[in-house]
């Protein structure tokens, strides 16, 4: 008895001290946070209004189409598509039990108001027409069932490139340059950013697994400009990767945390939004270093940040996708708050304002 | 070595002041319960009802493990859905409306508990998540947050961690029923020690049951993966938590229910200890009740003068047991009854009480699907048995 609770508490002792050594250094604010100036905001209370019996589970994709209307993709039972008007009211389920929806991660709207939904659970980015009654495209494969798939085991080695032309591995975002071409961030296996044209046809790709320049750890969002440059934003790097229209590096931008979501203004002045979210773990001594919304000059000049951690109206439950409508009118969607916000920004008035 | 002391300490008094002798001298509470009591539409059940709790106009709610769970196919992932529902009947019985259909953190029900303001507050075990519904059925605030994915087959759980705590370089969640966590990106994860302390914030690992003091403040126990209370604002505000797992004061095995007096004391059902353990409203330990058995349950009545019930329910695989206590907040036994079976009037191994007014409960019970409206007659009889 005596000799067994010793060595319960030498296997308890050995536990703390692993943790300690794995834990490093403690963690730490984005560089720019202390000197980026705070953008005060509001949060439009009540955005969305939610018929009774229906709900959104984790807010996963938030976009918006020419109209406003609102599109959220969020994981439910097992992933939903809603539609909404500009006011935030219900209008329909759009794709209901289709085949592509198991793990919702991304949703945006091109230039057409075509609507796009990423799905990492079945590997598939989904082309719907402007009313959502169509899909127009369909880009990978759900993997044929043989079985129940066992989850990746721990240590599993990431795949290594050359990665497939038109399979993914979790991928996670999609944007689109002028022209149409498609880029997609691809993902938590795959270590790539890759380019097909506007008819999903493959066209390049660029990325390993890696902390290098060109090396990718967890791209989890991306963003095109009005040029074409191309704006990935490698999360597990904490770190915004740019590259041309053609997938040669251009820039590092490393000083606004780990983003876990980008989007960019349309506009002849455009900007670049960048969420350093709070960890989806519900770790309190992490969210209290992270959870702020950078706003960039596309050559990654900080212009201000807003928000921070926390369950209140205006605080931020680790966001995973913004859409910027304007400058000053984004959308935010919250894994761990299972909510969307709609953010009015209002960087005319004195700084000195709360950011509630 | 002090601690080994502690735990001898303990088990002598268990075994001197166990309810076996309790019961020759604690006075059996006559009470009846109602036949027949909830009203259901055609083709809707009840499952284990684990999860039961009244609003201030007397509305029942009752969250209940019932449908099947769902496991998705993804590329390298599976991920599960369903299997807990949670109905509203008004104080009758009779079915009003279902809440939460779909809801993403519905996997596993726990408990459900009505704050002073009628909002609705589920605990689901399975999805490591504390959901809070205001009264029109709407979601308001999340904690917690369900892993993502399951493994299938699930592993045995590791024997040299029956906390079901993170081992190292684990995920940081969910490891008690082998599920993966989220991956919290961007930064390392803090230390989560001793084993069962859990991680700072609302990272349950099965977690039990919710609880509020007078202030809104929240208070819940988690639970069978991690062995501590963790308190927080009631804006959802992280304070902080206490406990590991352990056998000392202040130590837990498997907390399953929590319930705060009209002072703020925190009391603990410290159900693989047997026994409840009371803290003041900063987690400092007060004192502990030994005599009562394994406190599946507890509740607090309202009112000036409040009472604690608890119940010593019987395994989900036998008859043991089954009793409820009703105590003073001091810990001092008043009466007892009930039993385990499946008869009306007896327990099938109770899971939640709610507990209205002094002689006004509801009981949940995990193996006979069901809930009892319990109405005490303490002064009818008073005979001691």
């Amino acid at each position: 008895m005596r000799r067994g609770f010793a060595s319960c508490l030498a296997i308890a002792v050995l536990f703390s001290a692993g943790l300690l050594y794995a834990q490093g250094p403690a963690p730490e604010r984005a560089k720019a946070y202390a000197t980026a100036r705070e953008i005060p905001y509001q949060s439009v209370p009540n955005f969305l209004k939610m018929p009774t019996g229906v709900y959104t589970g984790e807010g996963i994709g938030v976009a918006t189409n020419s109209k406003g209307h609102v599109f959220v993709y969020h994981r439910s039972s097992p992933s939903k598509l809603y539609h909404f008007d500009q006011n935030g009211n219900f209008i329909k389920e759009i794709g209901k039990g289709l085949y592509g929806f198991a793990f919702a991660h991304a949703v945006r709207v091109d230039k057409e108001d075509n609507i796009w939904a990423v799905d990492e659970g079945t590997d598939t980015v989904i082309k719907f027409n402007p009313d959502g009654t169509r899909v127009l495209m369909v880009l990978g494969r759900r993997p044929e069932s043989h079985g129940l798939m066992p989850t990746e085991a721990p240590g599993t080695p990431a795949p290594q490139a050359p990665y497939p032309q038109y399979r993914f591995g979790r991928v996670t975002d999609i944007a689109w340059d002028a022209a149409g071409n498609i880029f997609l961030s691809d993902g938590y296996i795959h270590s790539r950013v890759v380019k097909y044209d506007k008819n999903g046809k493959f066209v390049k790709d660029v990325g390993t697994r890696g902390t290098l320049p060109n090396q990718l750890n967890t791209p989890h969002g991306i963003a095109v400009d009005a040029n074409g440059n191309v704006y990935a934003a490698d999360r597990g790097n904490r770190r915004i990767q740019v590259f041309s229209n053609d997938l040669t590096l251009r820039a590092i931008y490393d000083n606004v945390g780990a983003p876990w979501s980008v989007c960019i203004t349309p506009g002849p002045h455009q900007y670049l939004y960048s969420s350093n979210s709070n960890p989806d773990n519900n770790n309190s001594v992490l969210a209290a270093v992270s959870g702020e919304i950078y706003k960039m000059e596309l050559d990654g000049t900080v212009v201000g940040r807003f928000g921070k951690a926390g369950k209140q109206l205006g605080e931020f439950q680790t966001v995973h996708a913004i859409d910027c409508r304007n400058e000053n009118e984004l959308y935010v969607a919250e894994i761990t708050g299972w909510r969307v916000q709609k953010l009015m920004l209002k960087p005319q008035t004195p700084q000195t304002a709360s950011a509630r | 070595m002090k601690r080994s002391l502690q735990l001898v300490a303990v088990a002598a008094v268990l075994l001197m002041g166990s309810p076996l002798l309790a019961q020759l001298t604690v006075p059996e509470i006559p009470y009846d319960s109602a036949p027949n009591l909830l009203t259901m539409p055609a083709d809707i059940y009840l499952g284990e009802a684990v999860g039961v709790a009244t609003n201030s106009k007397g509305n029942l709610f009752v969250y209940t493990r019932t449908g099947h769970p769902t496991v998705v196919e993804g590329t390298n992932r599976a991920f599960r859905f369903g299997s807990s529902r949670l109905f509203e009947f008004d104080p009758s019985g009779k079915f009003v409306r279902e809440l939460g259909q779909g809801v993403y953190g519905f996997l596993f029900a726990h408990t459900v508990r009505l704050d002073p303001q009628d909002n609705i507050w589920v605990v689901d075990e399975g999805a490591n998540m504390v959901i809070k519904f205001n009264p029109q059925g709407q979601i308001v605030m999340t904690m917690g947050r369900k892993p993502e994915a399951i493994r299938i087959p699930t592993p045995v759980i590791n024997a040299a961690n029956p906390g079901g705590a993170p081992l190292p370089g684990a995920a940081p969640a969910g490891g008690g029923r082998g599920e993966g966590a989220g991956r919290g990106a961007g930064a390392p994860a803090a230390a989560p020690a001793p084993i069962g302390a859990g991680v700072l914030g609302d990272n349950f690992n099965r977690p039990t049951d919710v609880a509020w003091d007078a202030a809104g403040n929240i208070f819940i126990s988690d639970g069978y993966g991690n062995s501590r209370v963790a308190k927080f604002d009631k804006n959802g505000v992280f304070l902080k938590s206490w406990g590991s797992y352990g056998a000392g004061p202040g130590q837990f095995n498997t907390l399953h229910s929590i319930a705060v007096d009209a002072k703020g004391m925190v009391y603990v059902g410290d159900r693989g200890n047997r026994r409840i353990q009371v803290f003041d409203n900063d987690g400092n330990f007060k004192t502990m009740f030994l005599n009562v058995g394994a406190p599946w349950a507890i509740c607090i009545t309202p009112g000036p003068r409040q009472y604690l019930y608890t119940s010593n329910s019987n395994g989900t695989a036998d008859f043991e047991n089954g009793e409820i206590y009703k105590m003073e907040l001091d810990g001092k036994i008043v009466g007892k009854f009930g039993k385990g079976g499946k008869l009306l009037k007896e327990f099938g191994s109770v899971h939640e009480i709610d507990c209205r007014n002094e002689n006004e409960l509801y009981v949940g019970e995990i193996t006979n699907w069901r809930v009892q409206k319990l109405t005490l007659r303490p002064g009818q009889a008073g005979t001691t048995k």
